[in-house]
């Protein structure tokens, strides 16, 4: 076992899956010689070569239709959007496309792609950079979207997502990068997509939430753990399709729950959740399920950013109102 | 002080320097004639009634087409007539190991790549099946988004040069196609790898309405090649020794490493832009219609085989009649495709295990249906 950061972490699952697949090829601006502009693919050019590791020119598009087309003649392609802000360039290859593949071709052409992106706020990025767009593709039938919040669960998730045999979104909260170090296994190993973790019990309130919200959502867990509270924190890690299992069975424990998202209140993940407990829990529920988000405005980037995320203090506020209805 | 002109860049004069050296290239001019016996491809007897063959069955297709769309027998259909050398001697030159990326126009290009003629039908009717291309068919659906094929197009040669296949990737769009950014991503990524692919711009004067001069400053639509650093070429694409020859050449340089090429085939459609309302009288003349018959492809063909002696009107309705005939037994087999489920749709969605809200949906729906 080896400390790693989340970042050390991805690169270690390219590589595992590089070495595992020859028909694995890792593609980007940048991420070539250059490893990347967070070093993600650092050094996976140099130990595999420029047929398998390499530069594309600057057009995201074009990066997509790469991947399309790649996958066509047998290739597990995993592209890079340099930052999913710059999504919306490439939303048709995404979207309009590997997204429906299986299904135009009625299953001769699937598409095993998978598309990493780091996202997120508090890492004063210029405007386009940071906002949590997931929502975006997460409403597209055809894709599935991961956001691990650890080290472990990023490798072993975007192993999962390499070997997929359908276009994955992998998006990869800046703000983790290199947070923290965690214990993560040297060789190869896979987490499920679709299922979510239990990063705390608890049995007076579930938090739901993914990403960088699952650690302000940990710091909120212990706060009102100080006045009685014993909340329970479970990380989605997967956001299309959601465990829906591992909600309704925290929520019929608890009998209370909040859903914690950084994207604004209408974007993300979160109306979905509240809408799958109310349709098969509602009976359990002794309060509204409430929401923490950013407010419906264009992401506020750089100085901006910190007035305007959610954080430990949102949650707090939150939770108490759900736990003392 | 005066600027030493004559020794200064001059951009405007580049630019028609430029511009002036996309000449259309032509073999077989609209008499029929061989105008340009160099380039001849000196195609086979044989190969020559293939062709011929090939556009004389593709009209009566475009012909039956309109009809069974106007009788409510076929669903989206984009006619062809005009456009039969662009499209057929241009696939003509390629092997069936090469991989099209057709425009939703580029029916007949996939039907002689090997795809069933009664899959072409269910797909114009918007069945599930129309999708499934057999194994062994090198062609994916008809793309819709325009531009979207260009760049894919870009991916499949680049996976064809990293298998070492000795293949190309081909690819459609129009002359309204050329003003997505995708066409110029797809030909900017296929000339920075040097992959083996071929660009097709069939231009056919309109997109839907808008006139080809509105679409871009560009003299020629072939020199926007220029600019990605790929050969580019402007072909008459009424001529389809012309077509072939060029088409062919491009894909020899494709497969010896020499990437790839744009062509724009000169050419025009005699119908609507699809049978989905589209009435060209409000944008074209018959002026302008009957100019560019003059022009028709099957006209100029037809007297160049008949001068040879190797065609004649009873090889014609030969022609005509089975294509009439396998027309009717496609129409029969699409017919008695299966009535669509929605667990059907549901069942194509991924490759693999269903993710947990299609299981659930795909019982609900299965229940139902069981009824």
């Amino acid at each position: 076992m080896a400390q790693m950061t989340m970042i050390q972490a991805i690169t270690d699952a390219m590589r595992s899956e590089l070495k595992n697949d020859e028909n694995v090829l890792v593609f980007g601006e940048d991420v070539g010689n250059n490893g990347g502009v967070f070093r993600a693919t650092e050094g996976l050019q140099k130990e595999f070569g420029v047929d398998r590791v390499f530069d594309t020119p600057l057009a995201e598009s074009g990066i997509g239709g790469l991947a399309i087309g790649l996958s066509f003649t047998g290739f597990r392609p995993v592209m890079e959007v340099q930052f999913f802000g710059f999504i919306y360039e490439v939303i048709d290859s995404v979207s309009g496309q590997l997204a429906r593949m299986q299904f135009r071709s009625a299953g001769r052409f699937n598409a095993p792609v998978t598309i990493r992106s780091p996202f997120g706020g508090g890492v004063a990025t210029p405007e386009m950079h940071a906002d949590s767009l997931e929502g975006l593709v997460a409403s597209q039938p055809g894709i599935k979207v991961v956001i691990p919040s650890t080290p472990y669960d990023a490798k072993g998730l975007l192993i999962s997502a390499i070997r997929d045999e359908n276009p994955v979104v992998f998006l990869e909260h800046m703000k983790l990068y290199r947070s923290f170090r965690q214990e993560v296994p040297e060789e190869s190993y896979t987490i499920p997509l679709g299922k979510a973790d239990v990063k705390r019990e608890g049995t007076d309130l579930s938090i739901f939430t993914y990403g960088a919200m699952v650690h302000e959502s940990l710091k909120a867990a212990e706060e009102l753990e100080k006045e009685g509270h014993s909340v329970e924190v479970v990380d989605l890690r997967t956001i299309q399709p959601l465990d829906i299992e591992t909600i309704i069975a925290s929520v019929e424990k608890t009998n209370r729950a909040i859903v914690v998202q950084e994207a604004q209140k209408q974007a993300g993940i979160a109306a979905n959740v509240v809408a799958e407990i109310t349709e098969r829990a509602i009976l359990s529920l002794e309060a509204p399920v409430l929401r923490v988000a950013a407010p419906d405005t264009i992401y506020p980037f750089a100085q901006g950013e910190n007035a305007w995320l959610p954080g430990v203090k949102d949650i707090v506020e939150t939770a108490k109102k759900v736990l003392t209805f | 002080m005066a600027a030493k002109k004559d020794k200064q860049f001059d951009p405007v004069e580049t630019l028609h320097a430029i511009e002036d050296k996309f000449e259309m290239f032509q073999i077989l001019n609209e008499e029929g004639k061989i105008v340009n016996e160099d380039a001849n491809p000196n195609l086979s007897d044989d190969q020559l009634v293939e062709l011929m063959t090939r556009m004389v069955y593709t009209r009566i297709l475009d012909q039956r087409s309109i009809s069974l769309n106007r009788q409510g027998r076929l669903g989206f259909y984009a006619p062809t007539a005009g456009q039969e050398a662009s499209q057929l001697a241009s696939h003509f030159a390629l092997e069936t190991e090469d991989f099209i990326l057709p425009g939703y126009r580029d029916v007949p290009q996939m039907l002689f790549h090997g795809l069933p003629l009664a899959k072409a039908f269910l797909w114009s009717r918007g069945h599930y099946e129309g999708g499934a291309i057999p194994e062994g068919v090198n062609v994916f659906p008809p793309q819709i988004i325009i531009g979207a094929q260009y760049i894919q197009a870009a991916g499949i040669a680049l996976g064809f040069q990293k298998r070492g296949t000795k293949a190309v990737a081909m690819t459609y769009t129009g002359d309204g196609g050329t003003s997505q950014g995708d066409f110029y991503e797809g030909i900017n990524f296929a000339g920075a790898y040097r992959s083996p692919a071929i660009f097709i711009i069939q231009n056919n004067q309109y997109a839907i309405s808008t006139p080809r001069e509105l679409q871009t400053a560009a003299k020629t639509l072939a020199q926007k090649g220029i600019a990605a650093g790929i050969p580019s070429i402007l072909v008459d694409g009424m001529d389809p020794l012309a077509v072939y020859a060029v088409t062919r050449d491009a894909r020899e340089r494709a497969i010896n490493g020499e990437g790839p090429t744009l062509i724009e085939t000169m050419c025009y459609r005699y119908g609507p832009h699809t049978m989905a309302g589209d009435d060209p009288t409000r944008y074209r003349t018959s002026d302008t219609d009957n100019e560019w018959e003059k022009r028709d492809p099957l006209i100029r063909f037809r007297t160049y085989l008949e001068t040879k002696g190797i065609w004649n009107e009873e090889k014609e309705n030969a022609v005509i009649e089975r294509a009439k005939e396998e027309i009717k037994e496609a129409i029969k087999e699409a017919d008695a495709a299966p009535k669509q489920k929605v667990s059907d749709f549901i069942n194509i969605m991924y490759k693999g295990e269903l993710p947990f809200n299609l299981q659930e949906q795909l019982a609900i729906y299965t229940e139902k249906e069981s009824k």
